[in-house]
């Protein structure tokens, strides 16, 4: 009790000088402030996602016509063959771990839940603001890590080139050297990173709420980050299990995953799914509680059946356990198991199509306007809605023997992740970047990232479809010259999309220079959450005294 | 347990009247493939000079067939599936094109004009002042039942084909051991002597000399009767691959310590191409599948000409030892005298 009095006495006494900030270094190399973590982690999420767009376009070159043109260049005079074709394996290891790990995940969770958990549930701050420190800077090793892989040997030539799946045993006995090593450590430690961001979140939506913000009166965007962070908890020790396994597979001499010393590799595509699988869901769930706070403010209506939304997202939680193995459908499995891992996955669709349905009723007799927030949850609903039936046809188990590892399949995900998950975060970002700064962004260049980002990702992935139709398998650098008008016209949908990018990146940059100052609540009375009760940007230390939720 | 299925692919059908025209459409991409054991045994009985070069077998049992253009192998532009040649495949690409993909278009159409709807109707010039609305039982519970409707309709047709899929072999069906290499496959007759096959992609200028696609013809391609279910054996020898063969509506992993065992049946003579569909390492994009599906005598010719044994050459050759003094018999023996050849290697198999 006494402590409990001493640390009030603490937090009043500094609370005359609240707003004041710590300098430079000390704010942010070793900050403990929830903003200026998620600002931190906004960043880095950029960061890594030109790198992994850079590398998507490299991919995109690669792949516009028929035949090797770029892989012997990039990969240097004197390379063998070989060793260039084992570069395009880096690549795509590299994109999809890069994307996965340090572009989505650090923007939705780092980023946004850091910086609107606390505002929305009225805490000061998360509840271990130096874990919170931790969980950030484990990161950056991580991505130095990974990205340092690709200059050392991973097998046939330099770098990790496992697929972002590394299986084994292409990544045990497939792959001599230190790359996937350097590979596997960079996800034990984004993996730790997430594991402290997930009990941090946890922890802080559990005990930090107002008084009176009950369960059942939480924010969605809070709800979705409360799951996924469960998530984390129970998914991320598995994986962290199964590398743990390929690293003494590699190293030590065990063969959990070698047949010839009583191991299985199958064993590892089943923890890497039981992890993988919830893993996409921790990378849209965020995006669900984004878009629900983005359609309700813009339609000027609460949200639609909120308690069903809610336990949606548990559904889609508790469901995106049980599902894992529709990943390894070609993996043999008997019949009885592709039977219920079919109709498992089938399940997930109606959680799904309640939210959905959930936000066009929310938007239904509301009053809207489309800035550039709204057009891009109107574009995820409409595009999480394609990868989303795309993903039913693959649920069935006979379906998928054919479209297995195909262009379908890429064709899929990425409508769910690239244009699902990635069109949130614009959202989120446009919704409240002028919190975040201060400053208003401008209107024209987001419409028009808009625009052009739609119709290029459109371009670059619908014709996925067709080729995975058409059986053009996944993860080949070359291909039969009769893909070759798909696979054209996917790159010149590339360049449409990268200039849309361009149009964000100068929109940032004109709008912290020359951005007009926000107001408190710049999207006016539809905007209902405690952020908006704040000044923008919010004070250094927020919500001193607690508000009260009625 | 069959008639339900097929009542309720039925009354489908006739719900989706777009369907059922599509139904029609995709039954019959047979012709494609009707064309093919034509053309292929126009090819197989030309002369072996005019086909294919440097098979390495004997010509007199075994030329390779020549492909049918837009069968067994992607088209230009091509957005469909690939025509299907077995029983199982057809199934499949059925529920997809008359099920599954009206069923997509028609959500993803629903969603898009709801969107619009309400983005027209629900605009602030045309709607001042929103509703308050938020709860509507009714309306939920639909928007979980019907999806759970549309599920099960879906579902049906699906586990029943999953089913099939995994219908056993017959004991007497041929057994192809498959074996996925760092780069290149392996096909073991464990029928018919044990003998193996090495397939490896062939380069451009070999490719387009023997009129086949480059990245998808292979030196020696696995052979196997038409219309007989094959007992597939897959295993890899290095690190996982993956047995494709799209026409086929057949994907099976080769994983390194375990034989995955599946049954694939082609009803139509002709050659098929398929590519490894899993990551195994630099050259994962360049280990071609190639099936070419014969009659029956023609594969027991194309086994002969490998060496390998055919099931009942020797009790055909001990029966005539028999009934020596017939005639007619005689005659087949005469004509079935290559077998001979396969023999010594057949010992040595044997040894092996």
């Amino acid at each position: 009790m006494t402590t409990i009095a001493a640390d009030g006495q603490i937090v009043d006494d500094h609370a005359h000088d609240a707003d004041h900030k710590p300098a430079f270094f000390q704010r942010w190399f070793m900050s403990t402030n929830h903003k200026d973590i998620g600002t931190l982690y906004l960043i880095f999420a950029i960061i890594a996602g030109i790198i992994g767009g850079a590398i998507s376009g490299m991919m995109r070159m690669e792949l516009a016509e028929p035949g090797i043109q770029y892989l012997s260049g990039w990969v240097g005079a004197g390379a063998s063959a070989d060793e260039a074709l084992h570069l395009w394996n880096v690549l795509i290891t590299a994109h999809g771990l890069i994307m996965v790990f340090f572009m989505v995940m650090p923007a939705m969770i780092g980023g946004f839940g850091n910086w609107f958990v606390p505002l929305m549930i009225g805490a000061p701050d998360m509840a271990f603001p130096r874990m919170n420190n931790v969980s950030f800077w484990l990161l950056i090793p991580a991505f130095l890590l990974l990205l340092g892989s690709a200059f050392v040997p991973g097998g046939t030539g330099n770098g990790a080139g496992t697929g972002w799946t590394v299986y084994a045993p292409l990544s045990t006995s497939g792959s001599v050297g230190p790359a996937v090593d350097m590979a596997i450590l960079s996800l034990h430690l984004a993996g730790a990173s997430s594991i402290l961001g997930a009990v941090n979140f946890i922890t802080t939506i559990f005990n930090m709420r107002a008084p009176g913000m009950t369960l059942h009166k939480m924010p969605l965007f809070v709800w979705s980050v409360l799951v996924t962070a469960f998530l984390l908890l129970l998914a991320l020790p598995v994986l962290a299990a199964a590398i743990t396994m390929l690293l003494t597979d590699r190293n030590f001499g065990t063969t959990f995953f070698d047949a010839a010393g009583g191991g299985d590799p199958v064993l590892y595509q089943h923890l890497f799914w039981f992890f993988g699988h919830p893993e996409v869901y921790i990378m849209i769930l965020p995006g669900f509680g984004m878009v629900s706070h983005i359609i309700s403010t813009f339609s000027r209506k609460p949200i639609f059946g909120y308690l069903g939304m809610a336990y949606a997202m548990v559904a889609i939680g508790v469901v995106g356990f049980v599902v894992w193995a529709h990943h390894m459908f070609t993996t043999g499995m008997s019949v009885n198991v592709k039977m219920y891992f079919t109709a498992a996955t089938m399940v997930i669709a109606v959680p799904t199509g309640i939210k959905i349905f959930s936000w066009i009723a929310t938007m239904w007799g509301g009053s809207m306007t489309f800035k550039t927030p709204m057009v891009w949850a109107l574009g995820f609903i409409f595009m999480f809605t394609v990868g989303g039936v795309t993903g039913v046809v693959l649920a069935n188990g006979g379906i998928d023997d054919n479209l297995h590892d195909t262009y379908y399949v890429v064709a899929h995900f990425h409508y769910v992740l690239s244009l699902g998950a990635v069109f949130s975060i614009f959202a989120g970002f446009y919704y409240w970047f002028p919190k975040m700064s201060g400053r208003m962004y401008s209107e024209l260049l987001g419409q028009l990232h808009f625009w052009i980002f739609f119709i290029g990702v459109n371009i670059l992935f619908f014709p996925m479809h067709f080729l995975g139709n058409q059986s053009m398998p996944r993860r080949y650098p070359d291909y039969p010259e009769q893909f070759a008008y798909w696979n054209e016209i996917a790159s010149i949908g590339y360049v449409v999309m990268a200039v849309g990018v361009l149009i964000f990146f100068v929109n940032i940059a004109w709008s912290l220079v020359a951005g007009r100052k926000a107001e408190a609540n710049y999207w006016g009375e539809g905007a209902t959450t405690l952020e908006w009760t704040l000044s923008s940007p919010p004070p250094f230390h927020q919500f001193e005294t607690l508000p009260q939720i009625k | 347990m069959t008639h339900y299925v097929k009542a309720w692919i039925l009354a489908l059908g006739l719900i989706l009247t777009p369907a059922t025209v599509m139904a029609q459409d995709a039954l019959p991409t047979a012709p494609g493939a009707e064309a093919a054991p034509v053309a292929a045994g126009v090819d197989s009985e030309a002369p072996a000079a005019e086909v294919a070069p440097a098979s390495g077998l004997d010509p007199a049992l075994y030329t390779p067939m020549k492909p049918t253009e837009g069968v067994g192998m992607p088209v230009d532009k091509g957005i469909d599936f690939q025509p299907q040649v077995s029983e199982t495949g057809k199934q499949a690409k059925w529920i997809n094109n008359v099920i599954l993909l009206p069923i997509m278009t028609v959500i993803c159409l629903v969603v898009l004009g709801l969107l619009f709807w309400v983005m027209i109707r629900f605009r602030r010039g045309a709607n001042p002042e929103p509703s308050k609305t938020t709860h509507n039982t009714f309306i939920e519970v639909v928007w979980t039942v019907v999806p759970v409707l549309i599920l099960l309709v879906i579902a049906v047709p699906s586990i029943s084909l999953l089913a099939k899929q995994f219908e056993p072999a017959p004991e007497d069906a041929l057994t192809v051991k498959i074996t996925g290499y760092q780069w290149y496959w392996g096909y073991n007759y464990p029928d018919n002597g044990d003998f193996e096959i090495i397939s490896n992609m062939l380069t451009e200028d070999e490719a387009n000399a023997r009129g086949e696609p480059f990245q998808l013809a292979v030196d020696n391609r696995m052979v196997i009767p038409v219309g007989k279910p094959v007992k597939m054996l897959i295993t890899g020898a290095d690190v996982i691959h993956s047995f494709a063969l799209p026409a086929a509506w057949f994907k099976l992993d080769a994983v390194p310590g375990r034989i995955n065992e599946k049954v694939m049946q082609i009803d139509e003579v002709g050659v098929y191409y398929g590519q490894c569909s899993e990551l195994c390492g630099a050259r994962h994009g360049f280990m071609p599948i190639t099936v070419e599906v014969l009659p029956e005598d023609k594969f027991n010719d194309w086994v002969r000409a490998n060496g390998g044994t055919v099931k009942g050459d020797e009790e055909a050759e001990t029966d005539t030892a028999e009934a020596e003094g017939d005639a007619a018999t005689a005659e087949e023996t005469a004509s079935d005298d290559t077998t001979t050849e396969g023999a010594p290697a057949d010992a040595a198999a044997a040894v092996n």
